[in-house]
């Protein structure tokens, strides 16, 4: 009995001599995982914090006011109102003839081709579409703001340093004197770039947009989602509750998960040589994006799908089998409802990375440079990560900044979309 | 005790003193099983059944036939192989990919282990209630009319309200639900939880009902309704029950058959079984010797 008591008392003491070691040994713990998430938040915020101080620019854009004349006599000299006739109209003249108004006292060529620079080669174009809608407009003047060139937008946004050397910088003093001047005037307008959002790419930064590039990625992940949904969870389903186990289930799921660590260029290379040599299907063309895609995807899915489907309790399939539902009833009525929330995630999670894909769509061709917006999946088109890719690889300095803006709409689709998969879940998880 | 002596003990006095010892030897492979497995008006026949886990031998030639309008408890010590033998009854082992079933179970004289039978029909007649409450994570209305759903037993939506108040009202859980049917049979208590899930087996209408120690989860209270339930059911159904609980088979059971690492040792009437077991197996078990 004494014995026993000592004891007792030997061992709390020794309990109470661990006790502040094993406290320290949480504290320390604690403070490691508060500083591994301290950090990565900090490189996640200088991280947008770069992209976003330097894209959020690229949403205005400088536009110079002029008053422009529609002169008949440049436009449609013969008066018929043709349009196939005025779309081949001199439309530069008439955007020239306002600015040349203004400076009278430049009277050197080159000056006056420095002058004329001063506007984007997109302007004539601005004029023609306003008189394609309203044929009217047609001799008489109008106050517009036609876009100036990328260069002088990048003086107005500051990103031109005027004190540097004029060898050093892109604009010569004569011409930062009419901008000057000009914005004494008033005529230097900042305005939203809707332009951004709609165009196709550009040679000229300040008419370049993402239009055909998001309009590119949906066509391509819309193909994607049809078919890697369906496919990975149909194998998925059937591999976890229909197949029989044996050797040859095994390969195959060995090999699923081989292909989930597959390097995505070789998808690549497999598309080029399957969908586009052997099936002869267009290049550049988001169906053949989203085929290979859909093979980088499907791993992923049904591996996910795989593991939400093993996570349903086996009581529920027991108690369907046990109310006399057949295997394929249960499988639907039960487990797959169950599993959805698990599927969804993965699915998300795979068209996320589809989405951020660059290395395989370069190989089916889906990096050549194409103005105009795809209307659909045959269309040659490139994608939101190769429209950020290839501008990062021009030279000029507004690129910088629609390279940075364009990342920033990625990376908006990228948190709609993980948003939409958390509302998506929370909504099935209610619903069961 | 030393071996010798409890080999001793064994042999030689009618009731042996203790021990694991005994509880643990198993039985000879050819052993007969003590006491009348067959009835007169037998629902479920099982003749020489035998069911290996991979190489694990887990029912050894069991003969047993289950009486119409009976419950038979079936009792034994842990891992004896009665909740095995239980879901042979209504092939709830297929499930399992190891799991090997020989020998004959016949349902009204129709052999369920036929090639040609299909298990979905005979799972509506013999229905199961397992050992943990396994709602659907639906609606109480949803869990008790998808059975009849699926077989398509009701022709209307009225006829399916009938199904379910009929279902709810005979598992004895009509009266607490009926203003909420709508909602999820998961947010019920346990044990009316279980009741749920006896109502949404009696909602196919069954012949028989398995039942997997179906209150072994449940609190006294909860368990004492389930039992009462039990009793009322026999009317109209045949009930085959695992229990951990010799009181409960004493309780609701008319016969009774004792389970011993595979083998069925001894069978009868439940009275007969409680107050005069024939086999020392027996008499040690429900004595409380070993368990």
């Amino acid at each position: 009995m004494n014995d026993a008591t000592q004891n007792r008392r030997r061992a709390i003491d020794v309990v109470n001599a661990s006790l502040k070691k094993r406290y320290a040994r949480e504290a320390r713990f604690r403070r490691i995982g508060l500083g591994a998430v301290v950090l990565g938040l900090v490189f996640v915020s200088v991280l947008f914090f770069d992209i976003v101080s330097k894209g959020y620019t690229a949403f205005v854009q400088t536009h110079i006011e002029l008053e422009v004349f529609f002169d008949p006599a440049v436009i449609d000299p013969e008066g018929k109102r043709d349009m196939q006739e005025i779309a081949r109209a001199d439309f530069r003249k008439l955007v020239r003839e306002p600015l040349r108004a203004l400076f009278p006292e430049v009277k050197k060529r080159n000056e006056k081709r420095a002058l004329d620079g001063m506007l984007s080669g997109g302007a004539p174009y601005q004029l023609l579409d306003m008189v394609r809608s309203d044929p009217s407009l047609i001799g008489q003047r109008r106050t517009i703001d036609l876009i100036a060139d990328d260069d002088i937008d990048m003086l107005v946004k500051g990103h031109i340093d005027r004190n540097a050397p004029p060898s050093d910088r892109r604009v010569n003093d004569q011409v930062i004197g009419w901008v000057d001047t000009l914005t004494e005037q008033g005529r230097v307008k900042r305005k939203f770039n809707s332009g951004f959002f709609v165009n196709g790419d550009s040679r000229e930064p300040e008419l370049a947009g993402i239009g055909g590039a998001v309009a590119g990625s949906f066509y391509t992940l819309l193909v994607t989602l049809v078919l890697s949904f369906p496919i990975g969870v149909a194998a998925a389903v059937y591999l976890e509750e229909f197949a029989p186990k044996n050797r040859w289930t095994d390969l195959i799921e060995v090999n699923i998960n081989n292909l989930a660590a597959v390097p995505s260029i070789v998808f690549g290379l497999l598309g080029l040589a399957m969908f586009i040599n052997l099936f002869g299907l267009p290049r550049s063309a988001p169906l053949v994006g989203g085929l290979v895609l859909t093979l980088m995807t499907l791993p992923t899915i049904i591996i996910a799908a795989r593991a939400a489907l093993k996570s349903v309790p086996p009581s529920i399939r027991e108690a369907a089998l046990g109310v006399g539902a057949s295997k394929m009833q249960t499988v639907f009525h039960h487990v797959v409802p169950l599993a959805m929330p698990g599927m969804l995630t993965g699915t998300i999670i795979g068209m996320a990375q589809a989405l951020g894909e660059t290395a395989p769509l370069l190989m089916i061709g889906m990096v050549a440079f194409i103005v105009d917006v795809p209307g659909g999946p045959l269309d040659p088109s490139t994608v939101l990560p190769v429209q950020v890719y290839l501008w990062a690889d021009s030279p000029e300095r507004a690129f910088v900044e629609r390279t940075s803006a364009a990342i920033i709409v990625l990376l908006a689709f990228l948190i709609a979309m993980n948003t939409f998969a958390v509302i998506m879940r929370r909504r099935f998880e209610r619903r069961w | 005790m030393t071996t010798a002596e409890s080999a001793a003990s064994e042999a030689e006095l009618p009731v042996p003193k203790a021990g694991v010892s005994i509880g643990s030897r198993p039985l000879d492979d050819d052993f007969k099983t003590v006491g009348n497995v067959r009835v007169n008006d037998a629902r479920m026949s099982c003749t020489d059944v035998n069911v290996f886990y991979g190489e694990k031998h887990a029912i050894k030639h069991v003969d047993l036939d289950i009486g119409k309008n009976q419950v038979i408890a079936m009792i034994g010590p842990s891992g004896c192989g009665k909740s095995t033998f239980l879901r042979c009854l209504n092939r709830m082992n297929d499930t399992i990919d190891v799991c090997r079933v020989s020998g004959a179970i016949a349902l009204d004289g129709q052999d369920i282990y036929d090639k040609k039978l299909d298990v979905v029909p005979l799972r509506a007649q013999v229905g199961m209630v397992f050992q943990k409450p396994n709602p659907f994570p639906k609606s109480i209305y949803d869990n008790i009319a998808y059975g009849p759903r699926i077989h398509g037993l009701a022709a209307s939506r009225v006829e399916l309200d009938e199904i379910v108040e009929r279902s709810l009202t005979k598992a004895g859980l009509w009266d607490e639900v009926k203003d909420r049917l709508d909602q999820p049979g998961t947010g019920l208590s346990g044990g009316q939880q279980q009741r749920l899930c006896i109502a949404r087996t009696i909602a196919v209408e069954p012949e028989v009902i398995l039942m997997d120690e179906p209150c072994s989860a449940l609190d006294p209270i909860a368990t004492a309704k389930v039992e009462e339930l039990i009793d009322e059911l026999r009317e109209n159904y045949t009930i085959a029950i695992v229990t951990h609980s010799m009181q409960q088979a004493a309780r609701v059971s008319q016969r009774t058959a004792y389970f011993h690492l595979g083998h069925l040792v001894e069978v009868g009437e439940t009275t007969e079984i409680f107050t005069n077991p024939r086999h020392k197996l027996t008499e040690d078990y429900i004595t409380g010797r070993f368990g």
